[in-house]
């Protein structure tokens, strides 16, 4: 399970639909369905909001109160890539605050925000579980761990090429 | 030559594909045969990427490695600058007791056959031989209790589910390990998953239900991807389905994804998760034993809970139970992190002392720096300060100190930690993560936010004011988020008065 890195493509009713139908079979089929729409077109894309709501016969209020529930879930794309930097405990320990500091400064972001060019989201995170290689970051599914301002100079180059 | 280069998820996030890919590239340049295997992580996190050379089935250890460093690989390895020697020997490995990790770092994840090989399945074997009631009665008496922190007795919570009225029961593994300085169970998912599944499996059979699922958090998509391919692994082999290892009795499950959401790590609120819903605290009673997933019967345990059932079939209740301190029975999976020199999974009998673990295990701090206090038990734990760390780990002697195992995460400051922004940082993540339900909360967060940016700018009276505030989140909070938010609060401001008072002036 990957965050999306495409550009959001033009939701695909037909698409929107096979994705539910494919689920819809499951106990408990909201959140795979949501990862699902949320892999395959980088948001929850608004045009699934009915059908969803109609397949599991739950409301959309219903619907909206679990989509805003969660941080994962958004309801317009990211950036091209998806920097999330820890912020839990054990990377402060090593110098973790300083670092995501660091990043939103350069980047002159704050949290959640995106960069104008559209590459870069950066999120918070509460724990990667590299709790003994802090600082860490996961950028696009990927984790790095022991990262210093070198090595996130470094990713965010590649994450902006 | 057999090469193994761990795919543990601390590993790859310091460079271990990218040295397993120079392993290759090497080899076929000098043209040497290889053989490169990809095992879970032994738990030496400070040495990743731990490379191992296997040589007369003696595995060598190389650490750590860098991409540089391969190609010395392939001439006089005793001569290698990172030659650390047998793995099996290095003290951190000779001093663990490892029962639940005994195979995680041994053996290839996805391998059913060394899985096998190093014991697994005994247990499940043997349980299709007993009646359930009694592997029942084999867990409580093995003393296990709920390693995700509550440390409830895993055998009483099968009892109560065996003995619920309803034909359609579940086992649902809450594998939302979202407490910083712990990744046991991220561990043993990416190092040894079929243990859970077997442990599952075990639960299963015992409790009378055929259905389980693993509520995986999203933030661990290493640990997913192994998961899923070991359950479909195994779902092949005949470990799960409708005949599971040709008994006639079923026992299937799904591997869930998390979205984010802390609070879905209480179970309640992961219940809640799994059938859709906003992770919403629910009230108990009724208890998830009774009334549970979909208002059915239904046994939540940690990863390592279930990863340890396993074992405790195969070797017996009472090998299991001779480890350990008072009631604390059995192993505990320390996980050293934060601001140490050697950080990692210690796995070992009840009753080390904190000190020893900080001072003696992880050999003090990372930067050099005198050790100010190590958080134990996740987020929602408390600091411990230095005269408090002959604590023996325990459930009952961490209470007595006024502290938590928890999930025995524990995480090392140094003395340039500011416990005034610990004790903040603890009330925002409240805030941030609260799923709402009750007001103290939801409510209390925020203020204690508020509340500790006047004692920073000087207010020495908003002191009382949060002390009182705790008290409220503790008493007035359904879940462990809003009532134990007050242990790391209080514990800093208890142990570290200095860090609070501030002068006026110099916050101006």
């Amino acid at each position: 399970m990957t965050q999306p890195t495409a550009p959001a493509a033009p939701p695909d009713q037909a698409e929107i639909d096979a994705i539910i139908a494919a689920h819809a079979g499951l106990e408990g089929p909201l959140l795979p369905i949501l990862h699902a729409l949320q892999h395959a077109f980088g948001h929850v894309p608004q045009a699934a909001f009915d059908p969803l709501a109609e397949a599991l016969r739950i409301t959309k209020a219903e619907l909206h109160g679990v989509i805003s529930f969660y941080h994962d879930f958004r309801e317009a794309p990211a950036g091209r890539q998806v920097l999330k930097i820890c912020r839990a405990e054990a990377c402060q320990a090593m110098g973790g605050a300083g670092l995501a500091e660091g990043v939103l400064r350069r980047l002159g972001l704050d949290w959640h925000g995106t960069t104008g060019d559209g590459a870069v989201t950066v999120e918070p995170v509460y724990c990667l579980g590299l709790c003994a290689c802090a600082p860490a970051v996961m950028v696009d599914g990927r984790v790095h761990g022991r990262v210093d301002a070198a090595r996130m100079d470094a990713l965010l180059a590649e994450a902006r090429a | 030559m057999i090469v193994w280069v761990p795919m543990d998820s601390a590993a790859k996030a310091v460079g271990a594909d990218e040295v397993a890919a120079a392993v290759l590239a090497e080899a076929e340049a000098r043209g040497v045969t290889l053989d490169l295997r990809r095992n879970g992580a032994r738990g030496m996190v400070w040495l990743e990427p731990l490379v191992e050379v296997e040589i007369d089935g003696l595995r060598h250890g190389f650490g750590p490695m860098s991409v540089a460093d391969v190609p010395a690989l392939f001439d006089d390895l005793s001569a290698h600058p990172r030659a650390l020697g047998a793995v099996d020997e290095l003290d951190w490995m000779r001093r663990q007791t490892r029962l639940t990790f005994a195979r995680c770092g041994v053996i290839e994840p996805l391998s059913l056959a060394q899985y096998q090989a190093h014991g697994g399945l005994t247990g499940l074997r043997r349980t299709l031989d007993m009646a359930p009631a009694e592997v029942v009665a084999e867990v409580t008496a093995s003393g296990l209790r709920g390693r995700g922190g509550a440390g409830f007795p895993t055998g009483i919570k099968w009892q109560t589910v065996h003995d619920a009225p309803g034909s359609r029961k579940y086992i649902v593994c809450n594998a939302d390990e979202g407490d910083s300085g712990t990744f046991a169970d991220r561990m043993i998912m990416e190092g040894d998953p079929f243990s859970l599944i077997e442990g599952m499996a075990i639960a299963g059979l015992a409790a009378g239900a055929t259905k389980g699922f693993v509520y995986l958090r999203s933030e661990y998509p290493d640990a997913i991807a192994v998961m899923e391919q070991a359950v479909r692994i195994a779902r092949a082999e005949g470990v799960l389905g409708p005949d599971v290892l040709g008994s006639g009795r079923a026992f299937d499950m799904e591997i869930r994804v998390g979205a984010g959401a802390y609070v879905c790590g209480e179970e309640t609120s992961l219940l809640n998760s799994l059938e859709g819903r906003r992770g919403v605290v629910r009230a108990k009673p009724p208890l998830p034993a009774l009334a549970g997933l979909f208002g059915c019967p239904t046994v939540v345990n940690n990863v390592i809970s279930l990863a340890t059932v396993p074992v405790i079939l195969e070797r017996g209740a009472q090998h299991y139970a001779d480890f350990g301190l008072g009631r604390s029975r059995g192993t505990v999976t320390l996980q050293i992190a934060g601001n140490v020199a050697r950080g990692g999974l210690f796995e070992t009998a009840f009753g080390i002392s904190l000190g020893d673990v900080v001072e003696t295990l992880a050999g003090g701090t990372a930067s050099g720096r005198p050790v100010k206090a190590a958080q134990v038990g996740g987020p929602l734990g408390a600091y411990m300060p230095r005269e408090k760390f002959d604590t023996p780990l325990g459930y009952e002697e961490f209470d007595a100190a006024g502290g938590l195992v928890g999930h025995a995460g524990i995480v090392v400051f140094d003395d340039s930690a500011d416990m005034l922004a610990m004790a903040r940082f603890a009330m925002e993540f409240c805030a941030v993560e609260s799923c709402g339900k009750c007001t103290p909360c939801r409510i209390g967060a925020v203020r204690g936010v508020e509340t500790i940016d006047r004692i920073a700018q000087g207010d020495g009276a908003a002191i009382p004011l949060l002390t009182d505030l705790c008290e409220t989140m503790k008493d007035g909070s359904l879940c462990a988020l809003g009532g134990f938010t007050p242990y790391p609060v209080m514990s800093a401001l208890t142990h570290f008065p200095e860090d609070f008072a501030r002068s006026r002036e110099a916050a101006e």
